[in-house]
């Protein structure tokens, strides 16, 4: 990694470090931010023909802060019974796994918080680190409904962690390498039989991995059809029922920049991440700002997606859902690496 | 101790800093080995058999941060994916769908409590005077290790020493590799055969 930046500023590592944290958990908490604008109070408003927010600022764009200085407000209660401890321990666990996936996602040819040799398999793996916090929320709120509800999210956590990770080495079979950046210029120097109009987006070869990446992280985000660990007519709200005021908004968070972290991964595996293909001969210095708004927008869109699904389909039973996980996408996965690595090798 | 009184002695001189001593390593290496220690006690002392199962993720952490500072990335990350995302998860699952009771728990002490003792102490004894005596002397220096592999150089270095190591898995120990797959696909089917009923 150069320590040359933009604007050609020389700068210590830890300035470096400072400024890459800084905008980092910026532009996390802008994308979150607008992606529960768009999605969770626009969107599925009109989709069930109604307005959604409309008094808090133009067209209840400042409705999230409104939300978010009510819960800041709110008294912060834990059962009489509760271990404290661990039960405020919880949602900093959960937030934290959230936060460590965004470190090594790269928005442009500088613009990554650390650029590690093993970057896919780092943020899968602090990626399945959540699911401690959830036990640990369900287990502290001496509650039954919240032990449950971790339960069912651990077994639904563990389940589809392993189409997860192997939907994804179909992709690092195709660019060869590990790191999200090698990834990305793989995709954008890479040439469909011989035609690099638009690079070779691993959309296109990899669909099914897409699918069962997609499908995954739908269940890793306990989004609905998936969402059996809060299913509200059961279980009230899972391991989340006891949390109030400022941990609960903590989880609120998490939930939602998991969402568009898991989703800035899949458009950097899938859709050609940051980059534009080389053939359009765009230098490193317009990328270091058409970069970040690219991956953004692909981001949002594929949030989008996820959104959809949540607000449009019903929730799948407990037994449907280990069935699904372990019978179809399991096999389909290890069916599209031995295929895929076939390819390689005949190609 | 007297990696402390050397580790001061390098923060007093700057001028002469050896190759191979590197001192924030050195710092966050002790740092996360009393972290460790004081969790691992804990694990065996607390009162609460959730309690245990979160103080063996600080001390399996731990390993994994002590792969990062020996520079193995890959083995730190599979050591946080396995052990923590998996493992631990597993533990945690197994007892909560059991058994679990918030506070103090009584019965998790046994007359056996003195062996355990006895046989953990014996074993630190050993191990310590094993690995002293082969490596007491030794230092570990990454510079001679990395041109050894061509690392140091940036043009050769690119898939770094995660490539080191898939090469050597898929390359000079590929048949270790695949009898150990072969010896965890019979665990596997030999558990699901346990668990049918039928």
């Amino acid at each position: 990694m150069s320590s040359t930046v933009l604007l050609g500023l020389e700068l210590a590592y830890w300035q470096q470090t400072a400024i890459r944290v800084l905008v980092g958990l910026t532009a996390l908490l802008l994308l979150t931010g607008g992606v529960v604008y768009l999605y969770l109070f626009k969107f599925v408003s009109f989709m069930q023909s109604r307005l959604g927010p409309m008094e808090a600022g133009p067209f209840g764009s400042l409705q999230l802060l409104a939300e978010v200085g009510k819960w800041l407000q709110k008294e912060d209660i834990a059962p009489d019974r509760a271990d404290k401890f661990i039960f405020g321990l919880a949602p900093a666990v959960v937030l934290a796994s959230t936060f460590l996936m965004f470190v090594v996602i790269p928005a442009g040819p500088n613009a990554v918080i650390a650029d590690l040799h093993t970057g896919i398999y780092f943020a899968l793996a602090v990626s399945s680190l959540s699911v401690i916090g959830v036990l640990m929320a369900g287990w502290a709120s001496a509650n039954k409904y919240s032990l449950m509800g971790a339960l069912r999210a651990g077994g639904q956590l563990i389940a589809y962690e392993l189409p997860l990770i192997l939907s994804v080495v179909g992709v690092v079979i195709m660019a060869g390498s590990l790191n999200l950046q090698d990834i990305v210029a793989a995709q954008a120097n890479g040439a469909i039989f011989g035609w690099d109009g638009i690079g070779n987006p691993f959309i296109l070869s990899q669909f099914v991995g897409f699918v069962i990446f997609m499908i995954a992280v739908q269940a890793e985000l306990t989004q609905s059809p998936f969402d059996m660990p809060i299913a509200e007519s059961e279980l009230v709200a899972g391991y989340q029922v006891e949390y109030s005021g400022i941990k609960f908004l903590v989880y609120f968070i998490a939930e939602f920049a998991t969402a568009v972290a898991f989703a800035a991964i899949a458009s950097t595996l899938f859709l050609g991440g940051w980059d534009l293909p080389a053939s359009w001969g765009i230098g490193d210095g317009a990328m270091h700002v058409i970069g970040p708004i690219n991956i953004s927008i692909k981001a949002v869109l594929l949030v989008g997606v996820v959104f959809w699904a949540r607000f449009s389909l019903p929730r799948f039973r407990e037994d449907q859902l280990q069935a699904l996980a372990w019978k179809v996408l399991i096999p389909l996965s290890l069916a599209n690496i031995v295929l895929t690595s076939i390819f390689k090798v005949a190609f | 101790m007297t990696g402390l009184v050397a580790l001061l002695a390098q923060v007093g001189t700057e001028a002469q800093v050896d190759t191979t001593f590197d001192v924030p390593a050195n710092v966050v290496f002790a740092v996360t080995a009393v972290f460790m220690i004081v969790a691992a006690l804990r694990v065996v002392t607390t009162k609460n058999i959730v309690h245990a199962a979160l103080w063996l993720i600080i001390v399996l952490g731990g390993v994994g941060v002590q792969y990062l500072l020996l520079q193995a990335e890959f083995v730190a990350v599979t050591q946080f994916l396995v052990y923590l995302g998996a493992i631990v998860v597993l533990i945690l699952f197994g007892v909560m769908l059991t058994r679990a009771p918030l506070g103090v728990s009584t019965d998790l002490d046994n007359d056996l409590k003195p062996l355990g003792i006895g046989a953990g102490l014996v074993l630190a004894v050993v191990m310590g005077f094993a690995l002293i005596q082969s490596f007491g002397a030794d230092q570990l220096d990454f510079r001679a290790y990395d041109s050894a592999l061509g690392l140091d150089d940036p043009q050769t270095a690119a898939a770094g020493r995660t490539g080191a190591v898939a090469d050597g898995i898929f390359g000079q120990y590929l048949i270790p590799f695949e009898m150990i797959s072969v010896l965890l696909l019979a665990a596997l089917i030999g558990a699901i055969v346990l668990a049918r009923r039928d």
